[in-house]
Formats: structure tokens, C-alpha cells, sequence
């Protein structure tokens, strides 16, 4: 497949394009619901072809095209520095690209059962199974569990020398069960930011045990809809490992991407509420704050051999000690810069131009566990699993909402509490972490949905994280009176 | 297929023959769709990005003695056949599906909506788009082309403003046919231009939404950006607490998209997830809210997913909610019959409207903020997620020019704002002021909605939390 995306590239450069790529890409996917123990989807996809991006002074242009011969691949490439032209009609100061070593290399991610190899009966009894597991409890209304996997091949080429094949296999579930009251609705999910997702194969499945905790979950969501409301108030707050990957993603991830820093994604994504000028300096939280962007992670769902830039994957320091000392960048923006290139620019497909993208932003472990965090605490409460997230445009104000909360009083955690929420400023938050889980509690939660760019592409990021406790936080936001 | 001229018979030929594939082996549909986008995006007020795309897709749902899957492919050339093999066998190992409620029968669908394809829009070319972005970015008094460029950007730059946004053009075409006879196709196409003008302390926002690239008025979006983006200077943080509003169309839709998508889906009504109650006054006498992909003022395809013809659907007439969306399926249960409002590979999620109006009222804008003692403007809202169904809660901010009135002036810029507040109740009878005149395709979701003038809207935090 070298030979279609070889061909795009000369197309590009015969065009007039100064430096062009270009991924062949084969992905194909499956994903499977079922819901009150009847499989509702089985659904199966496949797509093929090539995109090819050529940069001409101040703008890329890029074109994709389905299934191409050499002809047509040579054509989108002519395409794409065509595209690249026009946009001189609105020029800026011209783009240039921090260098990277060319690459010949073959990547892939490593699985030890591929999840298309396991029958769709296997699947589907698991889906059913727990499905029916959670609605038989009485107050479950409605009871839902999903499978989905992804095979992707990609088949790189630059115009600087670089040929890169990289097959990556990603896997990943979730289930949850809705209870419906009178006023409201209450939902209790299992797994992460939405489910558990991976660069692994279908082991991942194998080693969470849906069907050991459908049970729980179904319990805990009837049990919610009678538990006291969570007041308004601020309080010490403990926060899941899992809800501590959102916050990461939301709080850190998103806000340290250098295309947005540079107002490159100002008009929809937003911008950052950090001036590049704060670098190395800017106190980002407390002290036991150390965020690191690691590509190289063996089975998180962000993990890579190369970026679609054909940079090689890496761990860059983001916070270090509370201190902001990095950035996600790519080969264009880290040139604008003056920072080296972070190998982290990657698109959704073949058919979408790469941007600056979430590789495994997460928090690197502290000491304490969360039994010794809540130990800890005289008055506060613990939140798991996100249930709603929203934050402004600069990455700065942000207000979370949980499926469950707890009291924790003297110690001790108490009564289970609905509908908790909880709102900050983002450094201001994370100044308050006072206490961080330990090494034995990191998990590379992972999320499939991180939506950025126009058009809109969505995202695989990986987010290693651990229970932390925060001091000082609003908690309970909620509507006017009645709602 | 270079000039953006559509022959029907192309992919509907391609529906039939991937129907031979299946054969006699089980019913099934098929949908393919071919289509061209183009993207022109802007930030710091030059072109940095410019993307398109030539796209093919098809579908194949099977249903095999009552058990179902579905299998889709970009390969048209070289993968139906796999694709056809691939829904097969997973159609085997499925257990019956005892709620099947069947292929739509071959009954006669309405013709594309006059206006609503545009050959010169699915293929312009990036210099047109790049005119429309060149037009936003400097949108300064008279002809912003040639020379008058410089000087039209000279005075955004002198303003501190710079611009960011994108130009999109493009068009796709949709066939369906299905083993009971149905067949089905249409096209449409789509032009865009939204933006921000940015100043050192806030911004706002332009959009302009069309089937014909011709009808985009770049300057004119880049202007109303601009003149917001000049005002917000001299930002004052608006205290929390509840505010008299008047929501501009962009934050409306968002209105609309929560309400209409969670609400009035019949599958969530079912579930008891939705606040709908039919034939109640749910909502202010003056809502009227319909689905109606054929309108000529929204760009829709006149079939669903499912190959049902589409109309119009009303979903509250003067406040009362009066029908639900339906796919095939939740009509089955439901005793009625499909809406048309089925979605893609969206069994799960259900049945949605795409094709939301909110009928105008009779108050300009300008009346609209004239009337208002003391309150805030609203042009766009970001990053909204619902907390919970049932209640419509919702938390999300403000964005793309906030601004506080007072005695009928738009007086001061206002830092964006988080609120929290139930949808529903914001809407309901009585705490809706006046309805605007000004109905326009707006927000993400490109529904039909004018400014709403509301009696009190929630706001749990400024921009400093």
C-alpha cells in the first residue's frame, strides 16, 4: 500500500508543494449493544483509502480520496497542493516544520487475542448476559452494555524519506444500568470515561469482569434515585481515579495543546487560559502535581509507534512539581515555537487532515491509597465515574458532575449521596491536591470520543490516574429551586 | 461527477446490485451515499488549514428469519461483497429479534426539496471559499476584495481584532432501496461560514448557513463578529444568580438540540427518561415547534434511515407537546406508524429530528432588547451537557459575546458566564417574553430558530467560578 501514498506525495511535490505526506490507511471496526438483554446492534465497518497533506507557504492543504488506484492517489496529491494554493488568497507569515529524523520502520501494537477472533456469540452472551444481570434488579429500567473494536493499518510516507507501517488493534466496553424515579433518572455505568478502553486486544474484556460487577451496578442505580441529594457547600473532595482521568483531560489535557495555545482552534475547540511566555514558570498546581504526556505506554489507549507526522512516540514532562514545563505539539506549531516537536499529531482516519492530539496525559502516582485518603479526611465527599462534564473555552472554568458520591465524615465514608457535582478554576484546583493514590492504583483509563478540529474528528487519548484528594471545592451546583 | 450533476441511477444501481448480493438469503436494505466536502479553515486571520474529501459509503442491514446485522464499507469497488458475507454471518449467530418491526414498504416518497442542492456549491472551488473567508476576516466598510483588502484588515488589526473560523462547501448524494421495494435517493449540499473576531478581552461570533455558496454573505458575518468583538472591552463580571435573557438564534438551537433529541424521541419517552407529557402545556403559548425536513428554509433529505418518506411533524403547537419522533421500531411498540425521523446505524439512540424549527414570532431583536429593563444578551452557548433528562438540567457557558442591558441599551460587555438551568422550565408558560421575527438557520446543529426573549435564566457561576 506504500505505492498509493508514495504516489500522493509525488503528486503533491510535482504541484508545487514544499513538503508533503501521505497514509494509506485500512481500518475496519465493529461494535455491538445490547440493551435489556436483547443485542440491539451488530454493526460492522470498513474503509480504505488515501489522504495526503502539502504544506505552501502559510497553509496545508489537504485532500482524501476512498479507495484510490496510483492514478487517482497521484491526482489527490496534485489536490491537495492545489487546495494549499488558494489559501494564499488570505495569506499569513509561512509555516515551517521543526525537524525529525526520517524514519523506514514497521510499528504494531501487540494484542494477545485479537477481538475479531472471538466469536460473536462469545461477545454477544457477554452482552446479553450482563444486560439481563442489571435489569432483572427491580427499579432498572433500562439496562445497556456495548462492545467496540478497532483494527487500523496505516501505510506513511513523506517526502523527507520516511516509510512507516503501524497496525494497531484498540478494544474496548462499558455497561450501565438507568434507573427512573418520578422527577429524575439515575445512572450507574461501570469502567472509566465512558467504558474501558485499551491499545490491547480482547484480554481487556477477559479482565474486567462485566459480568462480576452488572450486579452492583444495578443496585447502586435504584439505590440512587432514594439517596439524599448532594447540598452545595465547599468541602474536601476525593475524587476516583476514573473522574480523575476526566479532570485531566478536560483541565490539563486539552488546555497544554500548542495549536490552541497559538489560537489555531480559537474559532470552535477554544483557546488556553496558558501564554507560552508562562512556560516553565507558571505554577499549574501543588507541589505532588506531575503530569506526563508518555506515547510509549504499553496498552493504553493513546499509545503509538509514531505520530502521523512520522515523528517517534515519546514521553514528554507536562507538569512537573506543580510547575507547567510542556506542551502537546507537532512538527508545525513546535516550529512556530521554538520547542522541539512532541510526536503527538495524529487524525481520526485516512480521510482526516492530523492535528495536535492527546497521546497518555496523565498523572504519575503519588503515596497514600484511596482506603488512607479517606482515612484522612474529617469532612468531605468521595465522587466516582463521570456523568457530565463541561468547561469554557480556555480550559479555565469547569464544573463536573458524578453518578455517585459518598459522605466521608471522621474518616470514615458514609451515606451515598445523588446527583453530586463540583466546580473550579483549573489552577486554583489543582492546587488543592493534597493527597495522590499510589503506584498500585494507576490505571491507564483511556477515551475514545475526544472531539476537536473542523471538521470534526474524534480522538483515541489515554489518561493514566490515581484517587486524589482536593482541598476547598464547590460542591452541589444546581439549578434554580425545582430542577 | 466533477460537475456536481447527479444521476440518480448511479447509486441506486448500486443499491440493486448489492440487493443481488444478498439475494434470496435474507431481507435486507441497503443505503450509499457519495459526497464531496471541503473545509476552509481560518485562525489569526489567515487560511492555516484547507481540507476536502471525496467520500463513498455503503450499508446493508440483513435480517435473516428475524435476526439482524449490519455491515458498511468505503471499498465500493472491491468490498460489497465482503461487506454482504460479513452481515451474514453475523446475522446467524444473533438471537431472534422478536421486536423486528419490518422493511418499509414501497409507498411514494415527496422529491428533494426545490433549493435544497446546489451543483456549484458540492464542487466550488477553495478560491471561492477562500473569497468568503477573505471577506469574514476583513469585513470593513465597502469592497473587500483587490485592494480594499489591506486596508479593510489594516482597520481589524488596528482594532486589535483578528478572525477565526471556516468556509465549508460540499454536497452528498443518498440512495436507499430495500428488498420489499422501496427505493429512494436524494441530494443536497451545504455552505457555511462562521467565525470569530477576537479582541484582547473577548470575542464574537458571525454564521451564515446556506444550500448555495452564492448566498453567503461573508462581510456580512464577519461584520456582526467584528462589532461584537469591538464591544467587549472594558469586560464587567455579571453576578450569579437568575437573570432576565434574550437568546440569540445560535444558543436557542442549543435549546432546541437538547430538548428535541432527548425529549421528544420516542424511544426515551418510552424508557421514562423524557419530560414529555402529550397534550400538555408544557411550554409558553407562544412556542410552536415542528420537525420538517422539506421545509425550503432547512436543508433535508426527504427519507430516514429506514427509507420512510419524511414530512412535517409537529411536536408543540402553542405550547402544547403534541407528538413524539418515531423510527420503525418505537412505532411498532407504540401502535403507530415511522415518522421518518429513524437515524443511521442509531437503533440505540433512537429516533431524532434533525430538522427542528422554532416558528417566529412578532418582535424584532432590536424590540426585543428595547423592552428589556435590566438583562443579558446571549449570542452563542459552549460546551452545554445535560445532567439529567427527565429535569432537563443542564450546565454549559456562554460564549462568542455576552452582554448586559439596561433600560433597552446593550450597555456593557459581560465575561462569559456558567449557568445551570432546566430547559424546560425556562420555557414554560410564562416565563417566555417575546419571540422574535428573525428565524434562521443557526448553531451546530443548523436548526431554524429566532431570538428568544426569557423571563429568567439560572447562572451558577461567573467567569471566575
Amino acid at each position: 500500500m506504500f505505492e498509493f501514498a508514495q504516489a500522493a506525495v509525488e503528486g503533491a511535490l510535482a504541484a508545487g508543494a514544499t513538503y508533503a505526506d501521505a497514509r494509506f490507511g485500512l481500518n475496519r471496526s465493529e461494535s455491538m449493544f445490547a440493551r435489556n438483554g436483547r443485542i440491539e446492534t451488530l454493526r460492522h465497518g470498513e474503509s480504505g483509502g488515501v489522504g495526503v497533506r502539502a504544506l505552501i507557504g502559510s497553509s496545508w492543504g489537504f485532500m482524501a480520496v476512498a479507495e484510490p488506484s496510483e492514478t487517482t492517489a497521484r491526482t489527490a496529491g496534485f489536490d491537495a497542493a492545489a487546495i494549499a494554493k488558494a489559501s494564499a488568497l488570505v495569506p499569513g507569515p509561512p509555516l515551517e516544520l521543526a525537524d525529525v529524523e526520517p524514519v523506514q520502520a514497521e510499528w504494531t501494537s501487540g494484542w494477545q487475542e485479537h477481538p475479531f477472533d472471538v466469536s460473536i456469540s462469545e461477545r454477544g452472551d457477554l452482552l446479553v448476559g450482563v444486560t439481563e444481570t442489571m435489569h432483572k434488579i427491580a427499579g432498572v429500567t433500562v439496562a445497556e452494555a456495548h462492545l467496540s473494536a478497532w483494527d487500523t493499518q496505516k501505510w506513511f510516507v513523506s517526502s523527507q524519506g520516511s516509510r512507516i507501517f503501524q497496525h494497531i488493534v484498540e478494544t474496548g466496553a462499558s455497561m450501565g444500568a438507568t434507573a427512573v424515579g418520578e422527577h429524575e433518572t439515575q445512572r450507574r455505568s461501570y469502567g472509566g470515561i465512558g467504558g474501558s478502553y485499551a491499545t490491547r486486544g480482547y484480554e481487556l474484556i477477559r479482565q474486567i469482569d462485566m459480568a462480576g460487577n452488572a450486579g452492583r451496578v444495578g443496585e447502586e442505580a435504584v439505590e440512587l434515585l432514594v439517596a439524599p441529594e448532594c447540598q452545595p457547600g465547599t468541602t474536601d473532595l476525593i475524587l476516583g481515579s476514573e473522574q480523575l482521568a476526566l479532570q485531566i483531560h478536560e483541565s490539563v489535557g486539552h488546555a497544554i495543546e500548542l495549536d490552541r495555545i497559538l489560537g489555531w482552534e480559537a474559532a470552535f475547540a477554544g483557546t488556553s487560559f496558558l501564554d507560552l511566555s508562562q512556560l516553565g514558570t507558571l505554577r499549574y498546581g501543588s507541589e505532588l502535581m506531575n503530569i506526563t504526556a508518555d506515547a510509549t505506554l504499553p496498552g493504553a489507549l493513546g499509545t503509538f509507534g509514531y505520530d502521523d507526522e512520522g515523528t517517534p512516540a515519546k514521553r514528554v514532562d507536562i507538569v512537573k512539581d506543580g510547575t507547567w514545563v510542556g506542551v502537546l505539539s507537532g512538527r508545525d506549531s513546535a516550529a512556530v515555537t521554538g520547542l522541539p516537536p512532541g510526536g503527538m499529531v495524529r487524525g481520526e482516519g485516512w480521510n482526516r487532515l492530523p492535528m495536535v492530539r492527546m497521546t497518555n496525559v496523565g498523572i504519575l502516582p503519588g503515596t497514600s491509597s484511596l482506603d488512607e485518603i479517606i482515612a484522612s479526611t474529617d469532612d468531605g465527599i468521595y465522587m466516582e465515574t463521570n456523568r457530565s462534564w463541561s468547561i469554557d473555552d480556555k480550559r479555565l472554568n469547569f464544573q463536573f458532575g458524578c453518578e455517585v458520591g459518598y459522605e466521608v465524615k471522621h474518616g470514615r465514608r458514609g451515606r451515598l449521596l445523588r446527583n453530586p457535582t463540583y466546580t473550579g478554576i483549573t489552577p486554583q484546583f489543582w492546587a488543592g491536591l493534597d493527597m495522590l493514590g499510589n503506584q498500585s492504583e494507576w490505571i491507564f483509563w483511556g477515551t475514545p470520543n475526544c472531539g476537536k478540529g473542523q471538521p470534526m474528528q474524534y480522538g483515541h487519548t489515554g489518561h493514566p490516574a490515581v484517587p486524589a484528594r482536593f482541598r476547598n471545592v464547590r460542591v452541589g451546583v444546581r439549578g434554580r429551586a425545582g430542577a | 461527477m466533477k460537475s456536481g450533476q447527479h444521476d440518480p441511477t448511479l447509486l441506486l444501481d448500486l443499491c440493486s446490485r448489492i440487493l443481488d448480493l444478498v439475494g434470496g438469503r435474507a431481507e435486507a436494505e441497503v443505503t450509499v451515499s457519495s459526497g464531496r466536502s471541503a473545509l476552509t479553515r481560518f485562525a489569526n486571520s489567515f487560511i492555516h488549514q484547507n481540507v476536502a474529501e471525496t467520500g463513498q459509503w455503503a450499508r446493508v442491514r440483513v435480517v435473516v428469519d428475524g435476526r439482524i446485522a449490519s455491515a458498511g464499507t468505503s471499498l465500493l469497488a472491491t468490498g460489497l461483497d465482503a461487506m454482504v458475507e460479513r452481515a451474514l454471518d453475523a446475522a446467524r449467530f444473533r438471537p431472534v429479534d422478536p421486536d423486528w418491526p419490518g422493511l418499509a414498504p414501497p409507498v411514494h416518497a415527496p422529491p428533494p426539496p426545490e433549493g435544497a442542492y446546489d451543483p456549484d456549491t458540492h464542487v466550488a472551488a477553495p478560491e471561492a471559499r477562500a473569497q468568503v473567508v477573505r471577506d469574514f476576516v476583513a469585513p470593513g466598510g465597502g469592497d473587500a476584495h483587490g485592494a480594499a483588502l489591506a486596508d479593510a484588515l489594516a482597520d481589524a488589526l488596528a482594532d486589535g481584532l483578528t478572525a477565526a473560523g471556516y468556509c465549508q462547501t460540499g454536497g452528498h448524494e443518498v440512495a436507499f432501496a430495500n428488498s420489499a421495494g422501496q427505493q429512494l435517493w436524494g441530494h443536497t449540499t451545504r455552505a457555511v461560514i462562521e467565525g470569530i473576531h477576537r479582541s484582547a478581552e473577548g470575542d464574537g461570533g458571525g454564521q451564515q448557513v446556506a444550500a448555495r455558496i452564492a448566498d453567503l454573505d461573508g462581510a456580512a458575518a464577519g461584520r456582526r463578529a467584528a462589532g461584537k468583538a469591538r464591544r467587549s472591552v472594558d469586560m464587567i463580571d455579571a453576578d450569579p444568580g437568575d437573570w432576565e435573557v434574550v437568546l440569540e438564534p445560535n444558543s436557542v438551537v442549543d435549546v432546541l438540540d437538547l430538548l428535541t433529541g432527548h425529549g421528544f424521541n420516542a424511544k426515551h419517552h418510552a424508557e421514562g427518561r423524557s419530560f414529555v407529557r402529550l397534550g400538555e402545556q408544557q411550554m409558553d403559548e407562544s412556542l410552536t415547534i415542528f420537525d420538517d425536513a422539506l421545509d425550503p428554509r432547512i436543508i433535508g433529505m426527504p427519507f430516514d434511515a429506514e427509507g420512510t418518506p419524511r414530512g412535517r411533524l409537529d411536536l408543540v403547537k402553542a405550547g402544547v407537546s403534541t407528538a413524539l419522533c418515531h423510527d420503525r421500531r418505537t412505532a411498532r411498540e407504540a401502535g403507530t406508524g415511522s415518522t421518518g425521523h429513524a437515524v443511521a446505524g442509531g437503533e440505540a439512540a433512537g429516533p431524532i429530528p434533525h430538522h427542528v424549527f422554532l416558528q417566529p414570532g412578532d418582535r424584532s431583536p432590536e424590540d426585543i432588547v428595547a423592552g428589556v429593563e435590566r438583562g443579558l444578551l446571549i449570542t452563542d452557548f459552549w460546551y452545554t451537557r445535560i445532567l439529567d433528562p427527565k429535569t432537563t438540567v443542564v450546565t454549559g457557558l456562554t460564549r462568542n459575546g455576552t452582554f448586559l442591558i439596561e433600560n433597552g441599551q446593550i450597555t456593557r460587555a459581560v465575561r462569559n458566564l456558567r449557568f445551570t438551568q432546566s430547559y424546560i422550565e425556562a420555557l414554560a408558560p410564562g416565563n417566555v417574553v417575546a419571540v422574535g421575527t428573525d428565524g434562521r438557520l443557526a448553531g451546530e446543529s443548523q436548526f431554524f430558530a429566532p431570538t428568544l426573549h426569557l423571563k429568567s435564566w439560572h447562572f451558577s457561576g461567573g467567569a471566575k467560578g
